[in-house]
């Protein structure tokens, strides 16, 4: 017997009686989600900005980037200061980049994170491996809770997905709050309202 | 630098230290006695860990449905766990339409055994590894290192227990036990930083630059797995420091390590389990990162490797199953006296706190005999749970199993005989209590010595002059003179 039958065979046998599933019906506060997602995502430890358009955008990442660093997007409306990369390119090319501005699918209220997927990454490791990343959020697209989002994602037709939720940390040091552990040192999502 | 730690961890290896040897046999009150040497340190780290348990406190309370989602997320791992066999059968079913390959482990040797073969088909001599208690349980890298596959653990805490040749003492914050000096001291020994340093940004900073290059060179990665869904034949890996991503993404083979009671039936049910997680383990609102792994990247090869290693038969065992529903949060031991004074390496297993001395007997009865009754059974473990698993009945369950099956330390089998004996005789009682409180007047010191631990830490109270039994037939015939 393979070990597949034999775990099935041992999991048949040992399984208690079936148990329905319950029903998840939670609902979230539809109040003002983008206040309430701006208060958590700061109380994170990132930083949050509402902006009007794309040239505004530009002009922060002027003000508090190392411009002469490299800096990479998805996005098209970016090409003329950011490079545009291809999402063909050796994951491995991307270790010197400063700064990586894509854009989210949705973002959470309750617990600041951004849903993005493959789609808008470009490449599965940019949000991890840049210095610094940035992030747009249509304001429209802010949900309150978990719940709204799974059922906004539905089943997805992604490789990859990730909801981030602020810059990469650790506390594995006597409890120590420490921003930077592997991934960015930094994290700062621009609310775009239409 | 990175050669040199290779070695040295290699050499660690090399001198058997497999968990069993590195605890050597010892007890848990024997290993807890052992931390309780620096007593400062026992008040910081008691401190520390309840602190954790109020951040949890704070933000559970900020969601007004809290209760209901415990209970949720509770009721979602009964459906699961009776519906295992066809849950198992769906989700392998989805992996492969995602191209993703499915391996299936009974054992632990078997496992690490099918670890080894993937890496070594492609050639692979060294692997990245992010925080995977499963692989520690499996002691994996030991297996590897054998054979000539090196393992670098990325999780900060793990790559720190990893140098210092310990296995982890938290599920969730690997070294809480350990002092930002020692870690100086070893990143100094194995990464070069200044002499003295124990600044906790800086040293981590230090790890960051070691470990980038570690994750920029490994065409093998292994993650666990926090959630597995069965219905779309993705897994979800959840970390705040990247490093399974990092790992992962730079990878040519990735290989996902998970347990069967991983699996969770739909993907919108991934709501209620991300929304417990971090509230639960460290009183965030969720992980940094919730990574969704669904497909290989192009040109990748993505393995999944379902491991049984007595899951099974825990299913099997009516009082014990509903340890299964665990998702590792670690919140009953932050809130357990018995682990925030006596440390995690003192449960000698994985696995630690009141969740590992109730998963623990089911993998090796008589070495863990003595981890339920390392328990007050103030059932503060289960009120925290976020799958409300029922942790201190079932550490009173098995004490009265491990009795049974005369597994009991021996100590207590004594005590408990002749406390049985005792009982059940009315005159026996009455001599023996009579018997005692003369003791207690007279020679105090039979009983507050070095054999009886109720004594360590405490004054002896005094006699009574007599017994309830007394008090009770002289205050009954009308005798107000008491």
């Amino acid at each position: 017997m393979s070990s597949r039958e034999k775990i099935l065979s041992e999991v048949l046998k040992n399984q208690p009686p079936a148990v329905p599933l319950p029903l998840i019906s939670f609902k979230g506060n539809e109040q003002d989600n983008v206040q309430e997602y701006i208060d958590t995502f700061i109380g994170i430890g990132g930083k949050a900005v509402k902006v009007d358009d794309t040239d505004s955008v530009k002009a922060l990442i002027g003000e508090q980037f190392d411009t002469s660093k490299r800096m990479i997007t998805t996005l098209s409306e970016f090409a003329d200061t950011l490079e545009l990369y291809s999402p063909q390119a050796d994951p491995h090319s991307f270790e010197n980049v400063e700064l990586a501005v894509i854009k989210a699918h949705l973002a959470v209220a309750e617990n600041g994170a951004v849903w993005v997927t493959e789609e808008v990454m470009g490449q599965r490791i940019i949000p991890f491996i840049c210095q610094h990343l940035g992030v747009l959020v249509d304001a429209a697209t802010i949900v309150p809770t978990m719940h709204e989002a799974y059922a906004k994602i539905g089943s997805g037709d992604y490789g990859f997905g990730v909801f981030i939720g602020g810059p990469s940390k650790t506390a594995d040091i006597e409890q120590a709050l420490v921003m930077g552990a592997h991934g960015p040192l930094s994290m700062t999502v621009f609310i775009v309202n239409r | 630098m990175e050669q040199n730690l290779h070695k040295s961890v290699t050499q660690a290896r090399a001198t058997a230290h497999t968990p069993n040897t590195f605890f050597g046999g010892k007890s848990h009150s024997e290993l807890a006695a052992e931390f309780n040497r620096d007593e400062e340190h026992v008040t910081w780290h008691d401190g520390a860990l309840w602190w954790i348990r109020q951040k949890r406190d704070k933000i559970s309370k900020q969601i007004p449905e809290w209760e209901d989602l415990r209970e949720a997320a509770s009721q979602i791992k009964s459906h699961l766990l009776s519906s295992l066999h066809d849950y198992l059968i769906e989700f392998e079913n989805n992996l492969q339409k995602n191209g993703i390959k499915v391996h299936w482990a009974a054992t632990a040797e078997e496992h690490n055994d099918i670890v080894y073969s993937i890496l070594r088909a492609k050639g692979i001599t060294q692997m990245v590894k992010s925080k995977s208690m499963l692989t520690e349980e499996c002691h994996l890298n030991e297996f590897l290192e054998e054979r000539g596959i090196s393992v670098v653990n990325s999780d900060l805490g793990e790559y720190i227990q990893q140098i210092d040749q310990e296995p982890p003492s938290h599920v969730v914050l690997p070294c809480i036990h350990k002092r930002k000096e020692e870690i100086g001291e070893l990143f100094h020994k194995h990464l070069g930083t200044e002499k003295g340093l124990s600044d906790p940004t800086l040293l981590t900073r230090a790890a960051r630059k070691h470990l980038r290059e570690v994750f920029l060179t490994r065409r093998g990665a292994l993650t666990g797995v926090n959630f597995a869904v069965a219905e779309t034949g993705e897994f979800v890996v959840c970390t705040n420091e990247g490093n399974a991503d990092m790992g992962a993404h730079l990878s040519e083979v990735h290989i996902a390590s998970m347990g069967l009671e991983k699996l969770i039936p739909k993907k919108h049910h991934l709501s209620v389990f991300l929304r417990v997680l971090a509230r639960s383990a460290i009183g965030t609102p969720i992980t940094i990162y919730s990574s969704h792994y669904r497909k290989p990247r192009p040109g990748q090869e993505m393995h999944v490797v379902l491991v049984d290693a007595g899951r099974s038969r825990q299913l099997g065992r009516v009082d014990f199953r509903d340890s299964l529903k665990c998702i590792k949060c670690g919140s009953c031991m932050n809130t357990c006296p018995v682990y925030r004074k006596g440390g995690g390496l003192s449960y000698h297993n994985t696995i630690t706190g009141p969740i590992g001395a109730i998963l623990a007997p089911n993998l090796d009865m008589k070495r863990h005999a003595d981890l339920p009754f390392a328990s007050t059974l103030c059932g503060s473990c289960s009120n925290v749970c976020p799958v409300k698993i029922n942790i201190h009945d079932q550490l009173y369950k098995w004490r009265q199993v491990i009795v049974k099956e005369g597994y009991a330390p021996k100590g207590k089998a004594v005590g408990m005989k002749a406390m049985a004996k005792t009982l059940s005789s009315p005159g026996l009682f009455n001599s023996a209590g009579k018997f005692g409180r003369w003791v207690m007047k007279h020679v105090p010191f039979a009983l507050n010595n070095s054999l009886n631990a109720w004594y360590k830490h405490r004054d002896m109270p005094k006699p009574p002059s007599r017994s309830f039994a007394q008090w009770y037939s002289r205050n009954k015939s009308g005798n107000k003179n008491i």
